[in-house]
């Protein structure tokens, strides 16, 4: 009888699915706010592909979405993230929670764990208890809440920095004093800006345009805001949490 | 006698499953040339560049006719603007084989849609991207890649529209956008001359910055061709040009060594 084995071939192929689309993205949560930004330039080796392109995606009234990395994979997981939310609402008449949506996107994440996503993935929003938070993600799924996080490009450059002004590494705080443990809006936005002008002047896929997302607690007031010109508000009712989008330019060069 | 009909008209294989013990489902692919199917691993056919801008009225989509095998200009007068539906033009530089493959796919797409044609929805360019886009992206998740990378413009209920999708499902959109050479070429000169301008350029203008991108580009680009098409769609729909001449001038060659008749 013929050998039933089966002689498998090594095979090698000049085709490489992936690729890098640059840029960078941010979030920092507060008490009862999150900030989720990221930059607008898509470009591929030395081109600029477009000057704006988003990676930030408002997900449901408490949750928004930061994708990185490859950016054909990025759409088509925002898209899918976005549907399986869709299909909660149809089926439990109300937005899914923070910590599901998270817990979600890792199983999304891990199912692709033999041909992954190429995508860093930031989720940013407010969890049921009222606080800020901020869940980060590798591109096969591992995850965890923090209170900051820098993705893409400019991680090496924007994480330090926040390392230092959030978390308050190598400072001291003044006799009798201890550091706060979570900044006011206004600070997060400055350094939010800071981190993505600065993280502008020194990498070269990172640029064009900036997008920030606030989102806010339920009952929060927009107190720290009143200084942002052009912000534009995307929540669906007014007695829920409350998302808003500013939009700043950076350099183009 | 082989009971299975799914094996009926196939190359036999009797080193294989001989007696149909494996139920249908999990039954071993028993396909002789499963070693002689090749996926697209390289581009053969070539064409170089493709240019697209936005201008007051719409959006036109440039390139030359020549399809490259290798270093050899193998077809000069090929096709590569193409029309799909009512309000979408596209254009492809890459594999032309699987270019011709995509024409016929969007083709029985617009077929496919003239059974609700009733409804009042017709495809416009967006969606034509986005169906593109699934495709192309679809393709290179099977590691099976249609290798182009493509621009679609169009205009429909008074929006215009430019996007660009390639191999790897990769997608934006800009007021101007150049495929292959062209990226390294004639982008730089298209956002001179377009960006900020997109809605006060007259269609005179924007075709005058296209030839003249591609007139550098066929100085400057060894797999180009000085035939070249231009295709236009605005209010009145999609036009694509008939081949054109390019008028090029080599009198600046004169005096330089390498260019023209060599004296020494």
């Amino acid at each position: 009888m013929p050998s039933m084995e089966h002689v498998a071939h090594p095979q090698q192929r000049a085709f490489n699915p992936y690729t890098e689309n640059g840029g960078t993205i941010l979030a920092i949560a507060g008490a009862d706010f999150t900030v989720i930004a990221g930059d607008t330039r898509q470009s591929e080796g030395y081109s600029i592909q477009t000057r704006y392109a988003p990676k930030v995606f408002r997900l449901t009234d408490r949750a928004v979405l930061a994708v990185n990395g490859f950016a054909a994979d990025g759409n088509m997981f925002v898209k899918k993230v976005k549907q399986r939310l869709e299909w909660y609402r149809h089926a439990h008449a109300k937005d899914m929670p923070l910590r599901a949506i998270a817990r979600l996107i890792q199983t999304m994440l891990y199912a692709q764990r033999f041909f992954p996503y190429y995508v860093y993935n930031i989720l940013g929003g407010i969890e049921d208890d009222g606080t800020g938070a901020v869940y980060s993600f590798d591109p096969v799924g591992s995850y965890e809440r923090e209170a900051c996080r820098a993705a893409g490009a400019a991680q090496s450059l924007v994480q330090p920095f926040l390392d230092n002004q959030i978390y308050f590494k190598n400072q001291q705080a003044a006799p009798g004093q201890t550091h706060p443990s979570h900044l006011p809006l206004p600070d997060v936005l400055s350094i939010v800006i800071d981190s993505f002008t600065s993280a502008t002047e020194r990498h070269i896929e990172v640029g064009d345009g900036l997008e920030m997302y606030i989102v806010l607690a339920k009952g929060r007031n927009t107190q720290g805001m009143e200084s942002l010109h052009g912000v534009q508000e995307l929540s669906s009712k007014l007695d829920g949490e409350r998302v808003f989008v500013v939009r700043r330019e950076l350099k183009k060069d | 006698m082989d009971h299975f009909p799914t094996n009926w008209g196939r190359p036999r294989n009797d080193a294989f499953d001989h007696y149909n013990t494996y139920p249908i489902p999990v039954r071993p692919q028993n396909n002789a040339f499963a070693d002689s199917v090749q996926r697209t691993q390289q581009p053969i056919v070539t064409g170089t560049s493709v240019l697209g801008l936005k201008y007051k009225d719409g959006i036109m989509i440039a390139s030359d006719t020549l399809a490259s095998y290798g270093s050899l200009a193998r077809f000069k007068d090929i096709k590569r603007l193409h029309q799909v539906g009512d309000f979408t033009a596209i254009g492809a530089s890459g594999d032309m084989s699987d270019f011709q493959a995509l024409q016929r796919d969007l083709e029985s797409l617009i077929i496919s849609e003239e059974v609700t044609e009733q409804d009042g929805h017709k495809l416009g360019p967006k969606e034509i991207h986005e169906y593109l886009s699934n495709v192309l992206y679809g393709k290179r998740c099977k590691m099976d890649p249609l290798w182009n990378s493509v621009i679609v413009g169009g205009f429909k209920d008074g929006e215009r529209f430019l996007a660009y999708v390639d191999l790897l499902g990769t997608t934006y959109t800009s007021s101007t956008i150049a495929t292959g050479y062209g990226a390294y070429i004639a982008q730089p000169l298209l956002r001179k001359a377009v960006e900020g301008k997109e809605d006060v350029l007259t269609e005179a203008e924007a075709r005058k910055i296209l030839e003249d991108c591609l007139r550098v580009l066929f100085y400057r680009d060894a797999r180009s061709l000085d035939k070249y098409q231009i295709a236009t769609v605005n209010a009145s729909g999609p036009s694509i040009s008939d081949s054109i001449k390019l008028e090029t001038s080599w009198g600046f060659a004169e005096g330089i060594r390498g260019y023209g008749a060599q004296t020494q």
